[in-house]
This record gives structure tokens, C-alpha cells and sequence, in this order.
């Protein structure tokens, strides 16, 4: 267990917890760069899926892209970026919202394509415009999907933000390239095993922002049906 | 652009191919046999299957960087640091898709097949996992897909693949190595999706004259991935 060893050894060093490269820092610099990222992919994918999903147009187109996506090399887009445009906020948002998107926006489409068709013509029947079904029903029903798919996006955003420490990006990863370039084995796992620490909290602060954006309706009938 | 880069350094972008191409495919077969038993044991018995799949959850959070440098303690800086942190993605996205599939078998089929005397191995090996293979074949291709690019992460690690391309290409300031990289890999990987896709098919020959009429796909959407 030499590996946690080194990591405990790093981490107590009260070097790690002052000044402006100590872990508290590069914490909230890596949430801020994935929590911007997955903002403003999430303002673009989900009225994009809401639209699709609530028209039918496109959703070939849609849920094709998003296979492609997958197979797009992050570290190679991060550093295509900075050969291209050198190093801005560009540079590593666009790389990052651009793979944020796809999740939320198949599992948005899916949310509300999915949405049952009887529970439409009721609404419509009980005299809903077009925008109050977007808005009341098929929405509403979406929500475990759609924190599903900002949740995976989390996941990639984190990620990638990690890697994106190889061009120069601040946040969690600096340790990890950082220690690799000097053979500083206990900097690269101290900030390893903090790296996997903050990505299982975001995934615990995902499980409690459904139960908190999910209907109490929809909660009850999952259990009902389990 | 500069096009006479692909000729002149024809045998290392052939090499560097031939080694992203078994660090693509290799972790999604290991995570294929080991999700096969487990999801054949998470649908016999059920109260597996919520403990592993949120164990697999769990580890599908966690930054491949991450995993690899972890691994660099135990394993080196060989490619066996790379291939078990994607065949431990593979497994997540694998699990859902055997539980999903074998779930997904209709009930009346299982008691057809009950009643012509088959054994419950028998109608698992003969009935069961036949009619599960779009579900599962689903899993793999994302498997596959996300493998083949994520291998090209480990280059950070020193362990060769076609993002060798990436940090030559970066470090020279040279971005005809990048373009041709990344090329390569999105084809690597949609060629690798299509050949599972033909596989799928002849696999499962009952299928054919039903698929046109059900164009979306297999697999459910929870187990979108998005690993970096």
C-alpha cells in the first residue's frame, strides 16, 4: 500500500494547504472550470432537446451525433485548441461545453419524446396551450433524465478537466502532470486520490439534486413500481 | 497542413495505430467476460445487482488519469496501467446493458421454453443470452468506442498509442501529427463500431426483418457515457 502511503504523506504536509498552489485552491478552480462548462452546456442542450424532443425534428440527427461525440479524444482536442488559438478561456471551455453537450441533450430528447402520448391529448383536452405542455408536462416527466444526463456530463467535465491540467489549465490535475514531469510520485497520488474524492461527492450532490428536482409524483411511482 | 508528414512517417502512424487499436479493444473484452457471469448472477439473484451497479457507478466517476496513476504504483508504466481502468469502465457499462438485456427477455418466451423441458442452463445458453445480444451488443459498441479514444490519455503515462501524435504534435507546435491523430481515432473507432454493428447483425438473424421498424436505439439511456 505504498501508493496511500505517499498519497498521506503528501497530503499532510501543511505545504499542501496554504498559498496559492495548496489543494483548497486548486478545488475550487476545478469546480469552477466543470460547474462554468456544464452551465453553459446545459443553457444550450437542454431548450435544444426540450425543442427536438417536443417536435420530432431532428431526433435522428440527434441521437447520431451523439455517437460520433464519443469517440472525439479529449486530451487531442484540448491540445489542438492551444496549437490553434493559443491559450485563452476558449481554449478550454469550448472543448469542454462541446462534450458536456451531448449527454444532456440525448437524455433531455429522450426525457420528453418520451413523454406519453395520452398525457399530452389530456392536457391539450383540458384546454394547455402548446407552451404549457412544455412547461407542466413533458418537463416535469423529464427531470430524472435530465439530471441523469447533467450528472454523466459531470463526470466527462471533470475528467476532461483533469487532463486539461497537460495544457496549462489550473484545477486538480496540475498535481498529477505537475509530479509526473518531476518524478514527484507523492504529488501525483495525493492529488490523485483528491481527484477521486471530489469526483464521488459531485456524484453524491447529483443523487440529492434529484431528490430535490424530481416531482413527488414521479418519485412514488417509481417506488410503486419497483 | 502538410500533407507529405502521413507518407514520410508511414511505419510509426501504422505502429502507434496497431497499438491504440489492441488498447481499444482488449479492455472491452476483458470487461465483457467478467460482466457476462456477474450479470447472469445479478438478474438470478436480485439483490446483487443495486450494490454492483452502484459500485460501478461509482468507479465509471472517477478520471481515467486518475485510475492510471494510481495503477503506476502496482503495475508500472506498462500498458496493463492502462487496459484495467478501461476494462473497469467497460464492466460499467457493460453490467447494466447483460442485467438489461437478460431482463428484457419476455416472460412468455422463458415459460415456452420451461415447457419444452429445456434446464434453466439450457434456456439461459440457448434462449436467454441469444435474445440478449442487441442489449449487450449495444454495451460493447460504447465500450469499444470510448476505449479507443480514452487509450489515447495514457501517452500522459508514457504508454503508446496514437496520442503519441497529441504531445509530439504539441510540442513541436506542429498540428498537421494532431489533425492526422484524431482523425485516426474517430475513424479507428467508427470502423471498430461498424464491424460490431455487421457482428450484431449475423448474430442475430430473428432480428432482421423487425429492425426497420424499431430505429432507436437499444440501449437505454442511462447508461450514456461519459468518460474522459
Amino acid at each position: 500500500m505504498s501508493f496511500l502511503n505517499f498519497a498521506w504523506d503528501w497530503l499532510k504536509a501543511p505545504a499542501q494547504w496554504h498559498g496559492s498552489d495548496s489543494i483548497p485552491i486548486r478545488i475550487l478552480q476545478h469546480l469552477g472550470y466543470s460547474g462554468l462548462s456544464l452551465l453553459v452546456a446545459a443553457a444550450i442542450a437542454i431548450p435544444l432537446g426540450v425543442l427536438v424532443g417536443h417536435t420530432g425534428r431532428g431526433s435522428y440527427l440527434v441521437v447520431n451525433l451523439a455517437n460520433i461525440w464519443r469517440a472525439i479524444p479529449t486530451l487531442g482536442f484540448l491540445i489542438l485548441m492551444v496549437v490553434l488559438i493559443g491559450f485563452s478561456i476558449l481554449t478550454w471551455l469550448v472543448p469542454l461545453v462541446v462534450l458536456a453537450i451531448p449527454p444532456i441533450l440525448v437524455n433531455t430528447y429522450e426525457g420528453v419524446a418520451g413523454v406519453d402520448a395520452d398525457l399530452k391529448d389530456a392536457a391539450y383536452g383540458m384546454g394547455m396551450t402548446q407552451w404549457q405542455v412544455v412547461r407542466k408536462v413533458e418537463l416535469p416527466l423529464a427531470t430524472p433524465l435530465i439530471v441523469l444526463g447533467l450528472r454523466t456530463a459531470a463526470i466527462f467535465v471533470i475528467a476532461t478537466a483533469t487532463i486539461a491540467a497537460e495544457i496549462a489549465l489550473g484545477g486538480l490535475g496540475r498535481y498529477i502532470i505537475d509530479g509526473l514531469a518531476s518524478n514527484d510520485y507523492a504529488e501525483v497520488a495525493g492529488g490523485a486520490v483528491v481527484i477521486v474524492v471530489l469526483a464521488l461527492l459531485v456524484q453524491l450532490l447529483f443523487v440529492g439534486v434529484r431528490r430535490l428536482v424530481v416531482p413527488a409524483g414521479l418519485r412514488k411511482q417509481a417506488r410503486a413500481s419497483r | 497542413m502538410v500533407w507529405s508528414w502521413i507518407p514520410q512517417n508511414w511505419s510509426l502512424i501504422w505502429q502507434y495505430t496497431l497499438d491504440n487499436l489492441l488498447l481499444g479493444l482488449i479492455p472491452p473484452l476483458i470487461g465483457l467476460a467478467v460482466s457476462l457471469p456477474l450479470g447472469i448472477a445479478c438478474v438470478r439473484w436480485r439483490l446483487l445487482y443495486p450494490p454492483a451497479l452502484g459500485l460501478a457507478s461509482a468507479i465509471y466517476a472517477l478520471p481515467s488519469l486518475a485510475l492510471f496513476v494510481v495503477l503506476i504504483d502496482y503495475t508500472g508504466l506498462g500498458n496493463l496501467t492502462v487496459i484495467i481502468p478501461l476494462a473497469l469502465f467497460s464492466l460499467c457499462i457493460l453490467l447494466p446493458a447483460v442485467v438489461d438485456g437478460l431482463r428484457g427477455v419476455p416472460e412468455p418466451v422463458r415459460q415456452a421454453a420451461t415447457a419444452m423441458g429445456y434446464g434453466e442452463l439450457r434456456r439461459l445458453a440457448t434462449v436467454e443470452l441469444p435474445l440478449a445480444i442487441p442489449v449487450v451488443n449495444a454495451g460493447l459498441r460504447i465500450a469499444v468506442v470510448s476505449s479507443i479514444s480514452l487509450a489515447s490519455v495514457g501517452q500522459l503515462i508514457g504508454v503508446s498509442s496514437l496520442g503519441y501524435f497529441f504531445i509530439d504534435g504539441f510540442q513541436r507546435d506542429f498540428p498537421t501529427e494532431i489533425y492526422v491523430s484524431i482523425a485516426l481515432i474517430i475513424l479507428l473507432a467508427l470502423l471498430c463500431d461498424l464491424v460490431l454493428v455487421g457482428a450484431g447483425r449475423l448474430l442475430t438473424p430473428w432480428q432482421r426483418s423487425r429492425t426497420r421498424t424499431s430505429p432507436r436505439p437499444a440501449i437505454a439511456p442511462e447508461v450514456w457515457p461519459g468518460q474522459a
